[in-house]
């Protein structure tokens, strides 16, 4: 089957055509932005959508993939990972997240994506066409305080990436898609503990912890020092639209530029719903456009989310509770009220291990109250849009590019098995690192 | 001391034991097949189980209509309910450190285990250690004390470990030209590992030589004066004496060889390989020494030794006739074991019933206690998850865990019972607030 793939990948390409048009005949169809069709036809021309219908006829010199009993989804996104950044987690050297500084706008994680990781093949087997990929450990336990490191607001920008590609020009999708900003939290934040509630922490002064009114100097501190950024950037900004005469280029306020203007979202990592709401408050008052990252708990959050429209990244599904006292089922029903709240969201794994997961960490909130075709949208369609690319991805239309899995069912189910990858347009490979391992010692004598 | 426990628990038993019938689902047997039809518990234990069943008397029934019963998830490698530090690294060999002995039974990681449909689970010392801690199978009797929670009559094992993590207290941070804040320890390499492996089964079986001569000689009616105990060498001299299982933490095919040889020099068999992500590589050996094995469904590259590791593990190991399951390692991942067996139909294509043998009987097989658990059938003990859906999809969810008998994990009542605990919460830090001596200011305590 394998081998077959390859082969036809061959003649078409020995054949001198193309090897990014295809038909695929005959499956069930699900576009995402619109109900299935039945049995219909999917042309694919030079890496773009080219028609869909129940009678597309193949030009000349296209190959015709028989998709009979199959279905085919648009590929699916993954909105927070460090893939081409992090291959061993465990071995520095192989770690490119998580820079030192305190304010990094101008670092991208775009240019350091090494195509040839193995856990991009890894991932795009298992139907993940693309990927956020984040300058920081996305929990917030690189670079930001973390491992006794000072505290790091602004980590870079990160980048929306196809998981195929030689080199990272050709896997990128657009340039930069989110500036990555480590926002001031009061108090301890995200982890298995959790944030200290306010009424716990005004006691913590009997055991040696910080007092609150301690945290909260801290916290005034860091959003002064935020803020103060922002202020320089901006009065850079004007200096430089007015041409004042000792004008002198700097790249990290240069790098704000695109965020200032409000083309550049700000990824904020907030875990609760007061950083959440401080998050907001911050972005209205630089009125820069915000995304928010793993949050753990919505609660008061939730409307202000819906109100301002605001999109949301949740993190792991398959995660604990944030303390003791939380309900089991916390991390499982977050998805399910962000609907419920009407928010725009789409999920994020935030560990390259576990990319893979992705469509069984959204299956999970199925199991918790969020319908399916929600989910199916929080790894497509939403995550498109939320990243600037709804023009591009995350659904089947016409003229979109061809990001297409082909499925023996539904992508959520863990049994569901991916036939066919299509990555604009062109075909992928099956293979990984471990399927070619499994090929080696399933055969040995 | 064993005993007297026992003897307690038989005589508890019939205070909570009911008879239960629960109708109308799914069975999900694994080792006799898939039924719809009913399930009759008596005592604790599984009575009936069959299309029609005889009803007992006075009987509680569960409409479980449309619902699926499979037999108790089992974690064949834990750390939940481990009070504190599960390392005892100091030393290379800690084999006379137990992990009964800190047993925390208010752990809430047990309560969600059990809200995942784990029953039991083998309850491991760390990896710190080429020989580590003495290591114990608990049920998740949430509720219970620490004792009762201990799986009675479930053989005690140790932990072994292999690769970098027993090694790395051997290459402490900053390198070895540094000045050591932390002294390296002996191993810092595997060739260490095995040396100390040897070394202690070396002075294990010495150990037990003077204890045969000894008992030799009582046999023949002489006096002689018994040996000194040795706390480090009685748990080795159980491994040798087959009266202990060695659970072995393994990643690289290298050292997954050497245990089984070193095993086989000493005469004794290793009981499960846990991890053993390269397990796939070397499946025909471990097969021939009749090891278990206990692995990760699809985690890997956290680590260089974890870089080969691949989905396929479990299921290749399977079709090479070794016993495999899936644990979890993980207090997150203990939750969900029943996905994690879908996993090995999804890469490597093995049958729904081998895959879900592989977080139930097969456990239980490799911790010696498949005729109490790992099946539903008539006989045992009465450890059942009923989920809502199919289990072996992650649309499914859990419902009900049964232990002996007993519900104890309902959704429901879990769901249900959550504003009240809130408010209890609150009432008690209401509480503890009032009993606070009242702020004098902004500023925290001098210190």
């Amino acid at each position: 089957m394998k081998l077959l793939g390859i082969l036809i990948g061959c003649a078409i390409a020995a054949g001198g055509a193309s090897n990014d048009s295809v038909l695929i005949r005959g499956a069930d169809i699900y576009p995402v932005s619109s109900e299935p069709v039945k049995a219909a036809s999917i042309l694919v021309l030079d890496g773009k959508i080219s028609e869909i219908g129940l009678k597309v006829v193949a030009p000349k010199g296209v190959r015709v993939l028989d998709g009979k009993g199959l279905r085919v989804y648009p590929g699916m996104i993954d909105s927070g990972t460090n893939l081409g950044l992090s291959e061993i987690e465990l071995i520095r050297e192989t770690v490119d997240t998580g820079e030192l500084g305190e304010f990094m706008p101008q670092l991208r994680a775009l240019a350091s994506v090494n195509p040839d990781s193995e856990h991009f093949a890894v991932v795009r087997i298992a139907g993940i066409t693309s990927a956020m990929t984040f300058p920081a450990g996305a929990g917030n336990d690189e670079g930001g305080g973390g491992r006794g490191r000072p505290p790091q607001y602004i980590s870079g920008q990160a980048a929306l990436i196809h998981t195929f590609g030689r080199t990272w020009e050709e896997m990128a999708i657009s340039g930069p898609a989110a500036m990555y900003v480590q926002f001031p939290a009061l108090g301890p934040t995200g982890g298995r503990g959790g944030p200290v509630p306010e009424n716990v922490a005004g006691l913590a002064g009997e055991t040696g912890a910080r007092t609150f009114t301690e945290m909260m100097r801290t916290y005034q501190q860091e959003m002064a020092k935020l803020t103060d950024f922002f202020e320089e950037a901006r009065r850079y900004q004007k200096a430089k639209t007015a041409s004042l005469a000792g004008f002198v280029r700097d790249l990290k306020y240069e790098a704000m530029l695109p965020v200032l203007e409000g083309k550049l979202p700000v990824a904020i990592a907030a875990a609760t719903p007061r950083a959440i709401h401080d998050a907001i408050k911050f972005a209205e008052k630089e009125n820069v456009k915000i995304v928010i990252v793993q949050p753990r708990e919505l609660g008061s959050a939730a409307a202000e989310l819906k109100a301002k429209n605001i999109p949301v990244i949740l993190g792991r599904v398959l995660a604990l509770p944030r303390g003791q006292d939380e309900p089991y089922d916390e991390a499982f029903t977050l998805p399910a009220e962000a609907y419920k709240a009407g928010i725009k969201f789409a999920f994020g794994t935030f560990e390259n291990q576990f990319v893979r997961n992705l469509p069984y960490q959204a299956a999970t909130a199925v199991a918790f109250g969020l319908p399916q075709d929600e989910a199916l949208k929080a790894i497509t369609i939403n995550p498109a849009q939320i990243w600037g690319a709804g023009d591009r991805l995350g659904s089947i239309e016409t003229d979109k590019l061809a990001d297409l899995i082909v499925t023996t069912g539904d992508p959520l189910e863990i049994q569901t098995q991916v036939k066919h990858v299509f990555i604009r347009g062109q075909e992928i490979e099956l293979s990984s690192k471990q399927t070619r391992l499994y090929d080696k010692y399933l055969n040995r004598q | 001391m064993r005993k007297s426990w026992i003897v307690t628990l038989a005589a508890l038993a019939p205070v909570y034991a009911q008879n239960i019938v629960i109708q109308n689902a799914t069975i999900m047997t694994v080792t006799k097949g898939t039924l719809e039809g009913s399930l009759v518990i008596k005592d604790g234990k599984i009575a009936e189980v069959g299309e029609k069943v005889m009803m007992p008397l006075n009987a509680t029934v569960i409409d479980a209509g449309g619902q699926y019963i499979i037999p108790g998830i089992i974690d064949c490698h834990s750390h939940i309910a481990v009070d504190g530090s599960v390392n005892e690294g100091s030393v290379a060999v800690s084999s006379m450190v137990n992990i009964k002995d800190v047993i925390n039974p208010e752990d809430i990681a047990i309560y969600r285990a059990l809200a995942g449909g784990v029953t039991a689970a083998n309850i491991l010392h760390g990896s710190a250690n080429p020989i580590g801690g003495q290591t114990i199978v608990l049920k998740m009797r949430w509720g219970r004390d620490a004792q009762g929670m201990i799986f009675e009559g479930a053989l005690p094992g140790i932990k072994f470990a292999l690769g970098e993590n027993p090694k790395r207290p051997g290459n402490p941070p900053g390198g070895r030209g540094a000045t050591q804040t932390v002294p390296a320890r002996y191993p810092a390499t595997r060739m260490g590992v095995e040396d100390t492996i040897r070394e202690a089964l070396n002075q294990a079986k010495a150990y037990k030589a003077e204890w045969d001569d000894y008992a030799a000689k009582v046999a023949r009616g002489e006096h002689p004066l018994p040996p000194r105990k040795d706390l480090k060498l009685e748990p080795l001299k159980e491994v040798l004496e087959g009266k202990r299982y060695v659970h072995a933490h393994c990643y690289r095919e290298d050292e997954i060889l050497m245990l089984l040889r070193v095993a086989d020099d000493y005469g004794f068999k290793i009981r499960t390989l846990q991890h053993v992500l390269e397990g796939y590589k070397v499946a025909q050996e471990i097969a021939a020494s009749g090891t278990g094995a206990s692995t990760f469904s699809d985690w890997w590259a956290f680590k260089i030794e974890a870089y080969d590791a691949i989905p396929y593990n479990a299921a290749l190991m399977q079709k090479k006739g070794i016993v495999v399951s899936l644990n979890s390692d993980d207090d997150e991942l203990i939750r969900h074991l029943n996905t994690e067996a879908a996993k090995a139909m999804k890469y490597g294509g093995v049958s729904e019933t081998d895959a879900l043998a592989m977080v139930t009987i097969n456990p239980a097989k490799q911790l010696g206690i498949d005729s109490r658990v790992g099946s539903i059938e008539a006989g045992k003990d009465a450890d059942l998850v009923i989920y809502d859906k199919y289990p072996l999809s992650d649309y499914a969810k859990v419902l009900k865990v049964l232990i002996d008998g007993r519900v104890y994990f309902d959704r429901n009542n879990d769901v249900n019972g959550r504003p009240a605990k809130a408010l209890e919460k609150q009432k008690l830090l209401d509480k503890e607030k009032q009993s606070q001596p009242k702020p004098t200011g902004g500023r925290g305590p001098v210190q």
